[in-house]
């Protein structure tokens, strides 16, 4: 008992990590998922193509090889500095997961009935309005259980993180089982339990989200 | 600062594919793995019993939200360590079963989606006919529960095939660290990278198509 909480003293130094990652990075794949999602839906065949692009490379491919990828082409490309991994590690999550959203967002909206689009069109109502109003709101509810494993998704990713010099979870994890090796099965169940600890309450969410978008608009 | 050079990205290109075959063969049989996992799973979940079976749900959740990555050094680092039960495994064996494990219980619940698809029906009606528990699964609910499920297991082997670089972390000799070996011979790593990259385009992008097309024809054969 001693051992797991000294243990878990030791890993809490890296939950902060962790947990600024995936906020950060879920924000910004929900915003990429938006843009991406809403702009695969544009008129304008540019605009698709060039999100259907970034769509079919970041879904393509493994956030392992974007984050390492980035991580170094960044400063040769643009010959900036960003100044920290963390960045980075934010951008290849929330590019890589907002690829993944934005299929979701683009599903979810063209899965509304039609119904509603010609009765927004009938009550004469102009596109934006016709989708802020009427088909939005019913598409986000569908978009809710999938936003939610998805940043369960994006919580297992943070992981990585730890390969690009991060001081995450598990970063101290590792440095724990290096200097005290017959310790590592205890080390590493520590460790999935911290995430499994961060994961339970978007379980719950997500189950709480896939009840909402189950019911009825009219109840 | 470095820069982009096309003659050591034709120098890394023959070194990063010659991990192309390790990466094939760890998503192979991690996939085949999970298959069979995935159905100790669903079995297990089947076992009338609700403390048992709130037990097995939330073992596999737990498997399921935890990073893939930790579950690997957990099987390569630890699991020599464990008494009694414990031995040391190869870095491929080790990929195999820890992703083999992590993505069974995504299959397992393809199977249970599967099996619960088949409607009320059938079941009622194989019972009325008194076909035998045997009959009754090979010749009425398996037949109609398999074909809804192959595109979502062609999906997750794909989705395995992109996890299967983590593997790199512990040392199977896969595509991803036979770039960054590359790399560090050659002091820049992103040409390397990006062959790794455009491997998995090439890859996936066909798979999924292939996919599709084979949802398809399922979906037409009704």
């Amino acid at each position: 008992m001693d051992d797991i909480i000294n243990i878990s003293s030791q890993l809490g130094r890296g939950l902060g990590i962790t947990i600024t990652i995936l906020i950060a990075s879920a924000l910004f794949a929900y915003l990429m998922g938006f843009i991406a999602g809403l702009s695969r839906l544009s008129k304008n065949v540019f605009l698709r193509k060039f999100t259907g692009l970034y769509i079919e490379i970041f879904r393509g491919t493994s956030l392992i090889v974007q984050l390492f990828w980035l991580y170094y082409a960044i400063p040769m490309l643009f010959g900036i500095d960003l100044g920290s991994n963390w960045v980075i590690g934010v951008i290849a999550i929330g590019l890589n997961y907002g690829a993944y959203l934005s299929e979701v967002v683009r599903g979810s909206i063209i899965s509304v009935a039609p119904g509603q689009y010609e009765a927004a069109t009938a009550l004469n109502m102009s596109s934006t309005q016709r989708m802020r109003l009427i088909i939005f709101p019913q598409a986000v509810r569908m978009m809710l259980p999938e936003f939610g494993n998805y940043t369960i998704q994006m919580l297992k990713g943070t992981a990585l993180v730890s390969l690009i010099g991060l001081n995450d979870i598990l970063y101290y994890g590792d440095i724990l089982r290096s200097s005290n090796l017959s310790q590592a099965p205890l080390i590493y169940i520590v460790v999935l339990g911290f995430y499994f600890l961060l994961a339970l309450p978007l379980i719950f969410a997500t189950r709480k989200a896939e009840e909402i978008s189950k019911k009825g608009v009219a109840s | 600062m470095n820069y982009w050079s096309w003659e050591r990205f034709s120098d890394a290109l023959p070194y990063v594919l010659s991990g192309l075959g390790t990466t094939v063969m760890v998503t192979l049989s991690s996939f085949l793995f999970a298959l069979l996992f995935g159905l100790v799973w669903t079995f297990l979940r089947r076992i009338p019993n609700r403390g048992f079976n709130w037990t097995i749900t939330w073992i596999m959740e737990f498997i399921r939200s935890t990073p893939p990555l930790v579950q690997l050094f957990f099987i390569y680092y630890a699991w020599p360590v464990i008494p009694v039960v414990g031995m040391t495994l190869s870095p491929f064996a080790s990929a195999v079963i820890g992703l083999g494990v992590h993505f069974s219980t995504y299959i397992g619940e393809i199977y249970r989606s599967g099996i619960e698809s088949v409607g009320q029906g059938q079941w009622e009606a194989a019972k009325a006919l008194n076909f035998s528990l045997i009959d009754k699964w090979r010749r009425i609910i398996l037949p109609q529960a398999f074909p809804p499920t192959v595109p979502m297991l062609g999906n997750y082997f794909i989705i395995m095939f992109k996890e299967v670089p983590l593997a790199s972390t512990i040392g199977v000799t896969g595509i991803l660290h036979m770039a960054n070996s590359f790399g560090s011979q050659h002091f820049n790593l992103i040409e390397a990278l990006t062959i790794v990259g455009i491997i998995f385009l090439a890859l996936s992008y066909p798979s999924a198509y292939l996919i599709k097309k084979l949802e398809l024809k399922l979906n037409n054969r009704y």
